[in-house]
């Protein structure tokens, strides 16, 4: 039994791989001829591929909670360790209780000069930006005495309208990083802004240098409107500088394409709340890109169905169909979904052309058009029927070429002006836009560093040594530039190679602004001094243009006043910039539609953007693999590696964390002749033992455990960048010890998306992958209920109906009386909180979880403790695979936080009475009595409970001490801790009400994972008011609650069945 | 071959016996003893402030109001402590060269807050609203005692969960009128049940059964 601490390579271990795998590739065979699961084996609704298979190994792991600690308790030698440890401690736990000295005098602090606004212990919300992929999200940074706490999304910003991405939710903890770098460095030496300075002034004071002829400047994508103008006056005062990008524009090829098509640069901009029918192509809008939340809010608008069971038929939703290699959030939300890989995604687009009746060339794999031909017709008809009500999105990663498809069925559709508009490119390296590519920008530069014609780099944000493609030298032709300067915000491998390192600040700490994915423009000010020397872009492209040091509040309110022709003393200008500044938005900033046509030439401009495309287009599509590379969801390109809280953030289908892996489909890993791997502590608990394969890509080759994602394109792999890193920090990886594999080694200029003729040969080595899909499981009981919208308008009452009798007898008779538990009152005035989560809503982002992780002080735990199953997050998002491993017919999202039943199966088992109920229905959890039994998890059927296996919190480092909330206690070793429902907010709310002598209403109590949440797919109030928002959707037909009819646990928080809308004319797909 | 056990071997089981006996309970009594002291529990400790702040003499003879210096008591959970300049306020005006004050002059020269000890230290599990209870007619001297008697500032009760309980279980036993919560004179009056029911009733105050709940002051 010891083996399943270690793990490898036990013979019962290899049983069951063994079995495993046959049972998945018998489906696999059997799927290809036949279509049909072989009966008996399999559910409905699974989590893992074990789960799927259901092997006995399987079923015996989920019998055990902690079957890593199981194991040791069963080998006989460690048992009776653990007894005589156990002893000792029973003896000590009274002693441990009652400390000798008294509790320590502790300081208070008050101000010398009070702040104006600042009360004690209440939070201050300042509106500001993040800038993220050249696009900005506008927030409100909650700060207590001084101190950012949490972030929450601008309501009244266009791009958020309250809601974050996980990612917004984490750039606090970037804020306090103590990684983050604190000074100037010269060759790893201290030294001042001074020193930095003087050394790029005698630079330009050379001879020949004056008009900046040496000088370059590489810069990230430029969101803020202020940066960009000071870029344009330092190209007029040193007119030989060159500027170059080291990162992709947003929506870039789709500002190329719209130049091919319109004749000019355009950035797409989205109408969800009008379009009946999406396409999308290979676009994954949902998460990410600029936009995404909105987008996401506006898609979910059109998807949410609240009618009662007489109005059913009335229900209406929007349809939308996903061409993908990888499965992502919005594929997983798709209502027919195609699995292709990257470089098919062409193909299929010209063949709907064609379909739809457009003169394109001929399909280049007329094996797509083939293949898929009753999709291709399905979807052409669907769009026909809803001309103008309908979109088409192409996805940054597919070539212009596609990103032209997509204009020209949706100027064919009669979409432009309705469903898509096109405004001012939102963000470009130059003003002027004379260019959008950023790889020849790129290229440029690493060619002219080699032939020595750059005296002075200055590396403005980026960090082009890591993520440049494998094929473009740039790391070696930095050496040859005599004074590299570099500003970040970490010590990364960039600034390894450069002689200077200057702090950059975090954008909590200076001033700048940023335009949203529509053009609204937000001031973005500092919420808290820069805690080291760091400072802004702005600041040092000001010292570059004219050796002015200028602070950055300054330059941003020069170029305002300017933008609104008003002079800086004026108190029109301070009242308008005070405006900005509060509500979060520069008014009148949204950037209007412009008025395109589709030039008649746009055949050609796809001819010969084809043209340009790598590859011979003939080659037989199996011979190869395929090699698709994307962001990581998490950490992006690699810029978040040192962010704890994104690391161990489950990605949202794979659901791994610290790290990434080579994903293939069941099929495809069968061809390889790879299967799943061993447990290391069971699958149960994350610590998958997966093979390591060589991926060889010309010439050039990395080590990657393998993934099987079903759903997933055959004969493809898709890798995710920004790992591998080896100067990141503690956290994301260092020279001695990576985080997972840096796939940017086999990305080249020419193929920076996908490439073909990728081989991959298995090692005999395995890694361990911390995946937390199978991990909390609850027996595969009925979680998720789900129905197409016809069938509801059929049955509207198909949720209640699938409980079957006996169940709703057995619920009944609970119901009256028969209870152990001694029944609450919960009537007026007594608030009865309750939580509703709906399943069509829900696209997995994440943001959730982050903004748990924020709210609640929830520690991170690392990549072995995650392997263990002892990850600490308060909601988690299960994800579901509906049907084969195969084909699978619909993937599904549901996020748990704690149930906080009425009849709590947790409570009764507590010997110290921690967990205990609240007057107001809250399951509460008391810490300071907690010893720590685990019962309680034990009991739960939810798997809601966590417990700290060590010392997770950080107690100690001056900096993360500081990100704390301080309404929610830091839980230390030994403590079980759980889903709250922010009852810190709830209490504040209802202490607010009752001092301003007024009842709570709807809304005054919003959790944090209801505040993050894009699609409001979750409500939170009180069940007691008739009228709140949460009471009348759980009225919903679709309302269900889980286990509540095996368990009768009476849980608070509920569920609305998933609607799905395939198209009712067609069979299949 | 020698005996196993020595003759005294009785007497060892006899003292274990009675030790066990009363042993055991007097340890028990002894530590809850200790738990409930004042070197437990810091109360009527008082501590060496960095200057010797008189409560007596700003409230009791100046007649200083307790939120001139405590401004957020009414909306915050914290009562707040005044800063520097507050202090100066007065302090430029009047006793300007004494030595007890020195402290604050530097303090509001050099922008370096003075560090006070804290005299009401809470567990850091127990998240304390000074705001609701102002609200809900607790008077200051209910906890704080008679404050404007203390030359030097000390915690008056224990500060012990069942002293928390207490009142939340009988809010009526404490109650006063809000007008009166900042009165430091005030007495309850001989019907103060009488008068503490109505009030829990006028003000709103909820029932015990809600206020006795966990996560009111622990999350």
């Amino acid at each position: 039994m010891g083996s399943l601490e270690t793990g490898v390579g036990s013979k019962e271990e290899d049983r069951t791989r063994d079995r495993m795998n046959q049972i998945l590739f018998a489906i696999s065979d059997q799927h290809t001829t036949a279509a049909s699961k072989p009966a008996g084996v399999g559910r409905r609704y699974w989590r893992s591929l074990e789960e799927f298979c259901d092997t006995d190994e399987f079923r015996r792991l989920v019998q055990r909670e902690y079957p890593s600690q199981a194991a040791f308790a069963l080998d006989p030698l460690n048992r009776r360790k653990f007894l005589s440890l156990m002893g000792a401690s029973l003896a000590l736990a009274g002693a441990s209780g009652c400390s000798i000295t008294p509790a320590p005098t502790t300081e208070i602090v008050p101000y010398v000069r009070r702040p104006e606004d600042i009360v004690p212990g209440k939070p201050l919300f300042f509106a500001s930006a993040m800038a993220h992929d050249g696009a900005a999200v506008g927030l409100l940074i909650e700060t207590h005495e001084g101190r950012p706490t949490k972030v929450e999304g601008n309501p009244d910003h266009p791009a958020s309208l309250g809601a974050t991405s996980a990612i917004h939710q984490a750039s606090v903890l970037d804020l306090y990083d103590p990684d983050r770098s604190q000074s100037v460095r010269y060759l790893g030496e201290t030294r001042t802004w001074d020193d930095a300075i003087d050394a790029f002034r005698a630079m330009m004071s050379e001879p020949g240098q004056q008009r900046g002829g040496g000088l370059r400047l590489l810069i990230g994508t430029v969101a803020s409107p202020t940066l960009r103008r000071q870029l344009e006056s330092l190209q007029q005062r040193l007119p030989d500088a060159r500027l170059h990008t080291c990162e992709s524009a947003p929506n870039e090829r789709a500002l190329q394409a719209a130049r091919a098509g319109f004749g000019e640069h355009g950035s797409p901009r989205y109408d969800f709340t009008k379009a009946d029918v999406v396409l999308s192509l290979d676009a994954d809008f949902l998460y990410e890109g600029p936009g995404h939340l909105r987008y996401a809010a506006d898609f979910i608008s059109r998807r949410r169905v609240r009618t009662s069971a007489a109005d059913a038929r009335q229900a209406t939703m929007n349809r939308l169909y996903v061409v993908e290699p990888a499965v992502t959030c919005t594929g997983a939300k798709a209502d027919h979904r195609l699995a292709l890989r990257a470089s098919e995604v062409e193909a299929f687009a010209r063949s709907l052309a064609r379909e739809a009746g457009l003169s394109t060339p001929a399909a280049a794999h007329g094996d797509v058009r083939s293949r898929h031909s009753t999709w291709i017709s399905a979807v052409a008809h669907d769009l026909e029927a809803h001309r103008g009500r309908c979109l088409v999105i192409a996805g940054d990663r597919q070539p212009a070429s596609v990103q032209l498809l997509a204009i020209a069925l949706n100027d064919h559709f009669g979409n432009i002006g309705q469903t898509v508009e096109y405004t001012r490119p939102i963000a470009s390296l130059l003003a002027n836009g004379s260019t959008t590519d950023w790889i020849g920008s790129f290229r440029d530069l690493t060619d002219a560093m080699g032939q020595g014609a750059v005296k002075c780099l200055v590396i403005l944000g980026g960090n082009p040594v890591y993520t440049a493609p494998a094929d473009i030298p740039f790391a070696e032709n930095l050496a040859k530039v005599p004074l590299r300067l570099r500003l970040g915000l970490h010590e990364d491998e960039t600034s390894r190679l450069c002689q200077w390192h200057l702090p950059e600040t975090h954008f909590m700490e200076a001033w700048s602004d940023a335009i949203a994915y529509d053009g609204t423009a937000t001031i973005v000010q500092p919420v808290i001094e820069p805690l080291y020397e760091g400072r802004s872009a702005h600041e040092v492209v000001a010292i570059l243009t004219d050796s002015r040091e200028v602070p950055g509040r300054a330059i941003v309110r020069e170029y305002w006043a300017n933008e609104w022709k008003l002079d800086l003393g004026s108190s029109e200008f301070e009242t308008r910039w005070q405006t900005a500044l509060h509500d979060g938005v520069v008014e009148g900033t949204r950037l209007p539609a412009q008025t395109v046509t589709l030039n008649t030439r746009w055949q050609s401009e796809l001819a010969r953007e084809s043209s340009q495309l790598e590859g011979s287009q003939n080659e037989d599509p199996t011979s190869s693999l395929e090699i698709a590379f994307a962001m990581d969801p998490s950490i992006c390109d690699g810029r978040f590696a040192n962010n704890g809280w994104l690391q161990e953030l489950p990605k949202p289908i794979t659901k791994i964390t610290w790290g990434n892996t080579a994903i293939v489909s069941p099929a495809t890993a069968k061809r390889l002749g790879l299967g799943m791997g061993s447990y290391a502590h069971g699958g149960e608990h994350g610590g998958y033992h997966m093979p390591v394969v060589t991926l060889t890509l010309d010439g050039r080759s990395v080590d990657a455990p393998l993934w099987i994602m079903p759903g997933h394109a055959d004969d493809a792999v898709t890798v995710h960048l920004g790992f591998g890193r080896r100067h990141a920090g503690r956290i994301g990886g260092s020279s001695d010890e990576t985080v997972g594999f840096n796939a940017n080694l086999l990305r080249t200029a020419n193929s920076l998306w996908f490439a073909r003729d990728l081989k991959i040969t298995a090692t005999d080595q395995t890694e361990i992958v911390a995946c937390t899909q199978a991990h909390h499981q609850m027996e595969g009981r009925d979680s998720i209920r789900a129905a197409s919208l016809n069938n509801f308008q059929e049955h509207p009452n198909f949720v209640s109906q699938a409980i079957d009798d006996e169940r709703r007898e057995r619920t009944l008779r609970a119901a009256d009386g028969l209870s152990l538990l001694t029944p609450h009152n919960y009537d007026p005035p007594r608030h009865k909180w309750g939580m509703l989560i709906d399943l069509t809503s829900c696209i997995g982002c994440n943001a959730c979880v982050a903004a748990c992780q924020a709210e609640n002080n929830i520690p991170v735990v690392g990549k072995d403790e995650v392997s263990r199953g002892r990850e600490m997050h308060w909601i988690r998002i299960d994800r579901y695979v509906a049907g084969d491993a195969d084909v699978p017919k619909a993937f599904h999202f549901q996020p748990l936080p704690c149930m906080h039943c009425e009849n709590a199966p947790c409570e009764y088992v507590c010997p110290v009475e921690a967990t205990v109920h609240s007057a107001d229905g809250l399951n509460d959890m008391i810490y300071n009595r907690c010893v720590g039994t685990r019962f309680c998890s034990n009991n739960c059927p939810y798997k809601v409970r966590r417990f700290n296996f060590l010392a997770y919190s950080d107690f100690d480092s001056p900096g993360r001490r500081m990100q704390y909330n301080p309404d929610v206690t830091v839980r230390s070793r030994g403590v079980m801790e759980k889903c709250t429902y922010c009852v810190q907010r709830i209490r504040h709310a209802e202490i607010g009400a009752e001092t301003e002598d007024r009842p709570l209403v709807d809304g005054d109590v919003i959790t944090a994972c209801q505040a993050a949440c894009p699609t409001q797919a979750i409500v939170f109030g009180d069940l007691n008011d008739p009228q709140s928002q949460v009471k009348q959707a759980k009225d919903s037909p679709l309302h269900y609650s889980l286990l509540d009819e095996e368990l009768n646990t009476r849980p608070r928080t509920t569920y609305l069945a998933e609607l799905r809308n395939p198209n009712p004319d067609w069979e299949g797909g | 071959m020698a005996q196993e056990f020595p003759p005294y071997a009785n007497f060892l089981a006899r003292l274990t016996i009675v030790g066990a006996a009363f042993g055991l309970p007097l340890l028990v009594w002894l530590s809850l003893l200790y738990t409930r002291s004042s070197y437990g529990t810091n109360a009527r400790v008082m501590h060496e402030q960095p200057v010797p702040f008189s409560h007596q003499h700003h409230v009791a003879v100046l007649q200083i109001d307790c939120r001139y210096c405590h401004q957020s008591v009414e909306t915050s959970s914290f009562a707040g402590l005044p800063a520097t300049e507050t202090c100066m306020n007065c302090h430029s005006q009047i006793w300007v060269g004494s030595q007890m004050l020195a402290p604050v002059r530097a303090s509001y020269r050099s922008g370096q807050p003075i560090h006070w000890k804290r005299v009401y230290n809470p567990p850091g599990f127990v998240y304390f609203d000074h705001s609701i209870h102002v609200q809900k007619g607790i008077g200051c001297s209910s906890c704080h005692g008679q404050i404007d008697q203390m030359p030097l500032t000390y915690q008056v009760p224990s500060l012990l969960m069942d002293w928390c309980i207490e009142c939340h279980r009988h809010p009526e036993r404490e109650i006063r009128p809000r007008e009166a919560v900042f009165d430091m004179h005030y007495a309850k009056p001989d019907d103060q049940l009488d008068l503490g029911r109505r009030l829990v009733k006028e003000y709103g105050v909820k029932d015990p059964y809600d206020i006795t709940s966990c996560s009111i002051c622990h999350r």
